[in-house]
């Protein structure tokens, strides 16, 4: 059985297959109430650096749900980073009021820095566009819950796969399932390449498309949101969001059993009519960040 | 008409030869070197080559190049050949070897990378050989090794 305990969870490259379903199994056993209290005693320090809603609220409901005590900022101005202190020091202080670090922040490669200088396990909230892997271990647990399992399934991502770190742990992710992937996204919002070599290596199958041609092949349609400051030209970014865009005509291009996932904020991506089709998991995969987040703290403080 | 020069870059006593390097990245492995560098240098530039197509060679007049220059001669010409010379022969063939990881030697590009923003030391992993690519033990992005990622120092 993998042992986390003490281990940090900063990018998807260092989880084994092993460790992503063992985390899976528990968090359904939190989800379930088999497993209750697991956090008990446990003091976890929230420290967000760059502003979040869902993760830092699953986060620390994720801790008061089993038991423990969180503190922490949730605006780097409440910090002494804005004195200018370097994240190295703040962390050799926080690691000694605390069991465990959440943190998210805007540069990339930050949780790693963290998790060297830390004595106790440092959890990734998202570092700037490189990983977010908590998110991504929703998204599986979702997917899993919804499909019983990920092998053989057809999984489309579209929007922004260029700048998108939800997609970018994901699609790492996915590497250890036998599964199809179909790109779909502007040309300027391609994932980087250096994505499509890391699948290559892995041997994943995948294809760029579009949702008219593909649709009816997805398990998981998984969209994620164009912003509007990564275009220079605001007229070439209405053209672009319109065509990736999910209402109510757009379903027509899924299967009855097509699911629409999304780590969200939504802006417009997904229209809200959307939203009453028993298709459309987003919200439903949003909460599934409590008992996933409870089971990976419960892990790397070795309760569970 | 026929190329009848006795040598095309002249001999050296002692020092070191630096062959085979892909074209153009001669005139790179040569500001790598040439810091603090008084000795006599030879640069010869496109030579045609059975191994490389085009290959630029130097030489060192009375220079032998440390382990952690061939280190750093690895990353951008990871095909070149390096011989020492005394009294005119070679006494040394010199391995070019590219690591599994390199530590202090490049500097990630990334402008938003926690090594460009706190005294870090830089890390990377080697993904591919020929040419070499790496990847940030912090950022996790991929690069090709490129001579402005190698550090001056």
């Amino acid at each position: 059985m993998p042992n986390f305990k003490g281990k940090s969870i900063v990018s998807l490259k260092d989880m084994e297959k092993k460790e992503i379903m063992h985390l899976l199994k528990k968090a359904g056993e939190v989800k379930s109430g088999k497993l209750t209290g697991v956090l008990k005693g446990k003091i976890v320090a929230s420290l967000f650096f760059e502003p979040s809603t869902r993760t830092r609220l699953s986060f620390e409901s994720a801790v008061l749900g089993q038991g423990g005590s969180v503190f922490g900022f949730a605006d780097p101005g409440a910090s002494s980073a804005k004195k200018g202190e370097s994240l190295s020091d703040t962390i050799k202080n926080v690691m000694g009021y605390c069991d465990a670090i959440v943190m998210r922040h805007y540069i990339e490669g930050a949780a790693r820095r963290a998790s060297e200088v830390s004595k106790v396990p440092v959890i990734n909230g998202g570092d700037g566009a490189n990983q977010h892997p908590t998110q991504t271990f929703l998204d599986l647990f979702t997917m899993v819950e919804k499909k019983g399992s990920l092998d053989g399934k057809v999984i489309g991502m579209m929007g922004d796969l260029k700048y998108g770190r939800t997609i970018h742990s994901l699609s790492m992710a996915l590497t250890h399932f036998n599964v199809k992937l179909h790109f779909i996204a502007p040309k300027e919002l391609s994932i980087p390449e250096h994505y499509y070599d890391y699948l290559r290596s892995k041997k994943i199958e995948f294809v760029e498309s579009d949702l008219e041609s593909c649709g009816k092949e997805l398990d998981f349609l998984y969209c994620t949101r164009i912003q509007k400051e990564r275009f220079y030209d605001p007229m070439e970014y209405e053209k672009v969001a319109g065509t990736y865009k999910i209402d109510r005509s757009s379903l027509e291009y899924l299967k009855p059993d097509t699911y629409i996932m999304h780590p969200l904020p939504r802006v417009d991506e997904i229209s809200e009519e959307v939203d009453s089709d028993p298709r459309a998991i987003y919200f439903e995969q949003a909460h599934n960040g409590v008992p996933v987040r409870s089971a990976l703290l419960g892990l790397v403080m070795g309760t569970i | 008409m026929e190329d009848n020069r006795q040598y095309k870059v002249f001999k050296i006593e002692n020092g070191t030869v630096i062959d085979h390097i892909r074209s153009p990245r001669g005139l790179a492995v040569f500001r790598l070197l040439s810091k603090n560098n008084n000795s006599l240098i030879s640069i010869g530039l496109n030579f045609d080559s059975k191994s490389v197509g085009k290959k630029d060679l130097i030489k060192f007049e009375g220079k032998a190049i440390s382990k952690k220059e061939t280190d750093k001669i690895a990353l951008i010409a990871p095909e070149a050949t390096i011989n020492i010379i005394k009294n005119y022969q070679v006494i040394e063939k010199r391995q070019i070897d590219v690591p599994e990881e390199i530590r202090g030697i490049l500097k990630c590009l990334n402008p938003n990378c926690i090594t460009n923003i706190e005294k870090v030391e830089n890390r990377f992993t080697v993904v591919e050989k020929k040419p070499v690519k790496v990847m940030c033990h912090y950022c996790e992005r991929t690069a090709e090794v490129k001579p402005d990622m190698i550090d001056k120092e």
